[in-house]
């Protein structure tokens, strides 16, 4: 069991998100950076699926009421133990009574903290992921508060070493940089309504940069920059979206939607991002600017085919430590 | 039917072919034929917009054996999910598993032979309280249609509506069959919080709300029916092909 001791209504309970309910017009949900949540799950010896809380509001802080194995990854954050600094996307196991602080973060927007067994809330439509609109799933369809008390699903203290266990994934020491310049860079593919924008508009969205303006949460993210006008006005009926979808709505500026996105939408869609890339997007702040790169569907599946083996390696390897003890 | 490269497409379109982009787009943007019409969502996922613009119910009861036949036939261990909109069909699968290509060309043969499901018809009556706080829009909306308040109850309830597809928030059923008289733009200025149970018009469409949220839509009443509850099998209430009639309860002033 854990309590939290200081908190936002925006710090949920979220998995690898809920899947197989779009057809009832319920939202994906799930964790904005699934790099994160997969990899800090791994280091407790969780299935890279496994809830966790996600933070994006700062500090954070909770005390452990027993001995567990915890990981934190996700933002550039001051995770402290006790007295003791961790790095960042780094695991150990803390005792009974310690308490465990994660500050704003230096970079990014969300850190995850992942707790060995998996945080206990009852599935619901077959996930632990809170949806919010609906106001069902994770900690009683809702934000964590004060004085919540969170149960594991076992109670596991395991870490191979006293110092604890990280990990870099590939792409991480490059993206913080990018994030620390305020500009990142989100590969795109081409979507249904691509080729109804004025040439000046493909060329603005893919050479220009685009602010995530304060209108930003799990839903989606209002984005300011070059306005990006069709070759002439489009009526579309209702139709499913996927996270990741950038529409454009009549004042030109697009939105991409997230994590929450409704399953359908209405306005024309320029492209969308690839799975791969939406972790970035998950740990990009307000006022961070973003390229966009035309791509195509090969590369994109390409790039999710290389993050699935790398996460099998760093299975294979975590598995590999913990038998060596 | 046959899935065709961008290039060929574009002959078709007439459009010139943007050298620098062609070669991006060239596996975003499928076309089968002059007009079904196929388009990558990212890796994962494929809309498929059949469509006219301008709603078909006989296209929609095809859409809707699509996508039955698409969530039994397709493989099972690809994550599949079907979203069924108005007049389209998105299908999202673990493009790891199931390539998108494949997908496509599953989705197309799976077209060929989709005919109209005919639907159980199944009613589903929804008590309304029109007009009052929760339907703060009535009065206006019959003035706009130069109805009074009473005559367009009369109207609303009087027709028979049916569930297009489900989505956007959790339960939300878009219902086709609102009188063309009703028909009213959404408004440009969408209200942040629209109550749960709210019975709404927007365009022509009908609809109630499945939970408090942000709408465009205008309201006119509300029922006490609940839409969507995550811990019911099925959750949502009304599922596409059901036919709802709305039976007036009371109208306040």
């Amino acid at each position: 069991m854990i309590d939290i001791l200081s908190t936002g209504a925006p710090n949920l309970i979220q998995d690898a998100g809920r899947r197989g309910h779009l057809g009832f017009g319920v939202s994906r949900s799930g964790a904005m950076d699934t790099l994160a949540l997969s990899v800090g799950n791994s280091l407790v010896g969780n299935d890279p699926t496994e809830a966790a809380i996600e933070i994006s509001l700062f500090p954070f802080r909770v005390r452990f009421q027993k001995d567990l194995d915890f990981a934190v990854t996700g933002a550039d954050c001051v995770v402290r133990l006790d007295e003791a600094v961790l790095a960042p996307w780094w695991s150990r196991t803390a005792r009974g009574g310690q308490t465990l602080v994660i500050e704003r973060p230096k970079r990014g927007a969300r850190a995850y903290l992942c707790l060995a067994g998996g945080v206990d809330v009852e599935p619901v439509m077959g996930s632990r992921s809170t949806d919010l609109k609906g106001a069902f799933g994770g900690f009683e369809g809702r934000g964590l508060k004060r004085g919540d008390a969170l149960k594991v699903r076992g109670n596991v203290a395991r870490a191979v070493r006293e110092s604890g266990l990280g990990v870099v994934p590939q792409g991480l020491p490059s993206f913080w940089e990018a994030l620390s310049s305020g500009v990142v860079s989100i590969r795109v593919v081409p979507a249904a309504e691509y080729r109804n924008f004025t040439d000046e508009a493909k060329k603005a969205f893919a050479t220009t940069e685009y602010e995530i303006t304060p209108e930003a949460n799990r839903v989606g993210y209002r984005l300011n920059g070059a306005t990006l006008p069709l070759s002439s006005p489009l009526e579309l009926l209702s139709h499913g979206i996927v996270p990741g979808t950038i529409q454009v709505p009549p004042s030109g500026q697009p939105i991409i939607q997230l994590a929450e996105a409704n399953t359908c939408g209405g306005y024309p869609k320029i492209a969308t991002v690839i799975e791969s890339d939406l972790w970035k997007l998950g740990q990009a702040p307000v006022g961070c600017r973003i390229r966009f790169i035309v791509t195509d569907v090969d590369e994109a599946l390409t790039s999710l085919g290389s993050r699935a083996a790398e996460m099998v390696k760093l299975q294979q390897t975590l598995a590999l430590m913990s038998h060596r003890g | 039917m046959e899935v065709q490269t961008f290039e060929q497409m574009q002959d078709q379109v007439g459009e010139p072919a943007n050298g620098a982009l062609s070669e991006h787009l060239k596996r975003a943007v499928l076309s089968a034929g002059s007009s079904p019409r196929l388009s990558a969502a990212g890796a994962g996922a494929l809309l498929f917009d059949p469509g006219t613009g301008v709603f078909d119910a006989e296209l929609q009861g095809r859409l809707l054996a699509l996508a039955r036949r698409a969530e039994s036939d397709l493989p099972s261990g690809a994550s599949i999910e079907v979203v069924l909109g108005v007049n389209n069909l998105l299908l999202s699968f673990n493009p790891l598993q199931l390539h998108p290509d494949k997908a496509a060309t599953a989705l197309l043969r799976l077209w060929e032979s989709a005919d109209a499901v005919a639907v159980a018809k199944r009613t589903i009556e929804l008590p309304v309280v029109y007009g009052g706080e929760a339907g703060e829009d009535l009065v206006a909306l019959a003035a706009g249609a130069g109805l009074s308040v009473d005559e367009y109850v009369r109207r609303h309830s009087n027709a028979s509506y049916a569930v297009a597809c489900v989505g956007s928030m959790p339960g939300f059923a878009y219902m086709t069959g609102l009188p063309a008289e009703l028909a009213v733009p959404r408004r440009k200025v969408p209200r942040m919080k629209v109550a749960e149970g709210t019975v709404i018009v927007g365009g022509a469409q009908a609809g109630v709300m499945p939970c408090t949220a942000p709408s465009g839509w205008h309201l006119i009443g509300r029922t006490e029916t609940r839409m969507f509850d995550a811990r019911n099998t099925p959750p949502c209430l009304l599922e596409p092909g059901t036919e709802v009639r709305f039976i007036v309860k009371g109208i306040e002033a």
